[in-house]
């Protein structure tokens, strides 16, 4: 968990050394979900999952420049953010089963966690839709004279939606506190960088909507955290939105479904790993003489142990009952949804019991 | 009371919800000075100002998803569409967002949006200013899909939809926006949701329909009355979820039904009546449902005369189902 960020240092967006080891160990702390979850996956206990390794940076040293009161309205690869925001891990990793653990109630696929008691909001898979919401959600908060920023995440790919352009553009005009954060990881999929736009950088298509857009080094947790904190102050003094790239690179495949190797060079991929933003940033922290190989060795004993038993928990809570299948399509369970809950009860019931919520 | 048209009766109930909610916003285009093309928000940006009556950029995928933003956040936003055939821009985000997000978040982001769109033909708008696009809705787990008929519902069920916690489609048939007149209450009051209200009891065919069809199959009855049928009318005011009490009351009573609607007929909202009632009173149906509706062709401009399911088509839907022998 990050340190609370006195607000003179959000402002300046200098980070204290207890704050960047905060975000270090945050930072390892997903490395070690991640590691874990992907395991899990190639055995077959969970159904698919997103990794953020290598991006962990871009991810975290935005979302430490927020309050809580802020909002953040992820894309594929946020689940760090709500972490880092004080979301719990078991129910974060019960999200990942769909189990009765899970805030969403098993109705989406692993990694789309969203939690209301982080404002984190709930993400669909189709790219880029959630901009536009994130530009309403800011502008409510305008028009209600509170003073939420809502940080809006997108990939690489997102900008080339109609949704980017139409949020980009709606933001602009509106100038509501929104900060988009494009962690450019370089691939959407299989399709690189060069193949999605053809300007240079995510960063300067920020001129055609009238807000400025700044480029940082994605994997640099101080950088990305001194720009968003910047970009979020501008937004809660009533200065309007700004377009972030952070330059990072995916190391790892898109999901758990994907093969990198059919499209991209090992050559490449070791380039970036060069540039881990986990070994950068230890090397800076024991540079300050804030770390050594006794505080790492003891912090990932310390996490191993902390993910091996909120996993344990999380997989050992019980499945949803299927009857919630049919709760909340609408505030209350209209007629039809009533009949076909008791068809599926009453074909169910001819098969096996049907576990009882008590 | 004020007789009101069918268009400021919407005027009427957006500046009630606005008076009497400061969560309540409308956006989209032209709304603002201009009061929105067909003038429904006419003077609400002078009353409450441009950050509650806010004209936006020209994009409907960003009008319905600012809206889901604002409610999220606690707001009331009413996105105008300008018009129901303008509105698949925004489809992917009421399909996939506004429609889900309740459901996929467990409850922790319920989406209280009421869209409203003047939808259907007969104002000599061609194409693109003439669909009816209720059924692509209704077929979207999560929407509730309204469609007044009279001033003093659209008054009353559009402040219902403001005052519930779903989604809701609000169409508006643009027809009757001026054509249709009526008594309409001063302040507040409201029409319940998913309420269908039979317009004209009868015997021996139910007629079934919403929105600018009403008026006609109201005509169609009269007719039928003449040549010795009696028609009860249904309006079902709420689509989805529909009022499936009434619908199968009526049906059961008369025996033999007619649905109509401007919609194309396959897959139109009419094969779901047919097929609903056909599931829940068979044995009492002395014929089988007759849909009477807009033609599987886009809407054509020269005759939509000849493509609506007017009065005088309706006349012989119902004279075809009450002569219908097994």
């Amino acid at each position: 968990m990050a340190a609370p960020l006195a607000k003179e240092e959000a402002e300046a967006g200098a980070l204290s050394p207890e704050a960047l080891v905060a975000l270090y160990r945050a930072m390892a702390r997903i490395r070690v979900v991640d590691e874990r979850m992907a395991t899990l996956q190639r055995a077959g206990r969970v159904g698919f999952y997103g990794v953020c390794t290598g991006q962990e940076a871009a991810c975290i040293g935005s979302a430490a420049a927020l309050r809580p009161s802020d909002w953040v309205f992820p894309a594929l690869r946020e689940g760090a953010a709500m972490l880092l925001r004080g979301f719990p891990l078991v129910t974060y990793l019960a999200q990942c089963f769909g189990n009765a653990g899970d805030v969403g109630r098993g109705r989406q696929m692993p990694s789309h966690q969203a939690g209301r008691s982080v404002n984190q909001v709930s993400w669909s898979s189709c790219i880029g839709n959630q901009l536009p919401q994130a530009v309403g959600a800011a502008w409510a908060a305008k028009l209600q004279r509170e003073d939420t920023v809502v940080l809006a995440y997108l990939g690489d790919g997102a900008t080339s939606t109609g949704d980017f352009h139409t949020a980009l553009n709606f933001a602009g005009v509106a100038r509501v506190p929104v900060v988009f954060v494009c962690q450019n990881n370089q691939w959407s999929i299989s399709v690189p960088f060069r193949a999605q736009t053809a300007t240079a950088t995510v960063a300067e298509k920020a001129a055609a909507y009238g807000m400025p857009g700044v480029k940082v080094d994605g994997n640099d947790v101080e950088a990305v955290y001194a720009a968003t904190a910047v970009a979020v102050a501008r937004a809660r003094r009533g200065e309007g939105p700004t377009l972030i790239e952070a330059e990072t690179y995916r190391v790892g495949a898109h999901s758990s479904a994907d093969d990198p190797s059919r499209y991209r060079e090992a050559a490449e991929v070791e380039r970036w790993r060069a540039k881990d933003p986990l070994v950068r940033t230890r090397a800076r922290l024991e540079a300050a003489g804030l770390w050594d190989a006794t505080r790492e060795a003891a912090l990932l004993d310390e996490l191993s142990a902390e993910v091996a038993a909120a996993i344990h928990e999380a997989e050992a809570t019980p499945p949803v009952q299927a009857e919630s299948m049919f709760e909340g399509v609408y505030a209350r369970l209209p007629w039809h949804l009533a009949e076909q809950r008791s068809e599926l009860l009453s074909v169910l019931g001819s098969r096996a019991p049907v576990p009882r919520d008590d | 009371m004020a007789t009101l048209t069918l268009v400021q009766a919407i005027h009427d109930a957006l500046r009630t919800a606005m008076r009497a909610d400061a969560r309540v916003v409308v956006l989209g285009e032209d709304v603002g000075r201009l009061g929105g093309v067909f003038r429904a928000t006419l003077g609400l940006h002078e009353e409450f100002g441009p950050e509650r009556v806010i004209d936006t950029p020209l994009a409907e995928g960003g009008i319905v998803g600012a809206a889901i933003g604002m409610a999220l956040y606690g707001l009331r936003p009413v996105p105008e569409i300008q018009f129901a055939d303008f509105i698949y821009p925004a489809f992917d985000q009421i399909v996939n967002e506004l429609a889900k997000l309740r459901y996929r978040s467990g409850g922790e982001y319920p989406c209280p949006v009421v869209i409203r769109a003047p939808y259907g033909g007969g104002v000599k708008g061609g194409h693109y200013h003439s669909q009816s696009p209720e059924a692509l809705f209704i077929h979207t787990a999560g929407l509730k899909v309204v469609v007044p008929s009279t001033p003093y519902d659209a008054k009353g069920l559009l402040l219902s939809a403001l005052r519930q916690e779903d989604p809701v489609l609000f169409l508006e048939p643009k027809r009757l926006y001026r054509a249709a007149k009526g008594e309409v209450p001063e302040g507040d009051y409201t029409v319940p949701l998913e309420s269908a209200a039979v317009r004209r009891e009868g015997t021996d065919v139910t007629v079934v329909a919403w929105g600018a069809m009403v008026p006609e199959a109201l005509e169609a009855a009269e007719s039928a009355a003449h040549a010795g049928i009696s028609c009860e009318v249904v309006d079902l005011r709420t689509l989805w979820p529909v009022d499936i009490t009434t619908l199968e009351a009526s049906a059961r009573k008369t025996g033999r039904v007619v649905v109509v609607h401007e919609a194309a007929r396959t897959c139109g909202f009419g094969a779901e009546v047919a097929a609903l009632l056909q599931e829940r009173c068979f044995v009492h149906l002395a014929a089988p449902v007759k849909r009477v509706t807009g033609w599987d062709t886009p809407f054509p401009y020269a005759l939509e005369q000849q493509y609506l399911p007017l009065a005088p088509r309706i006349l012989a839907g119902v004279d075809e189902t009450f002569r219908f022998v097994a």
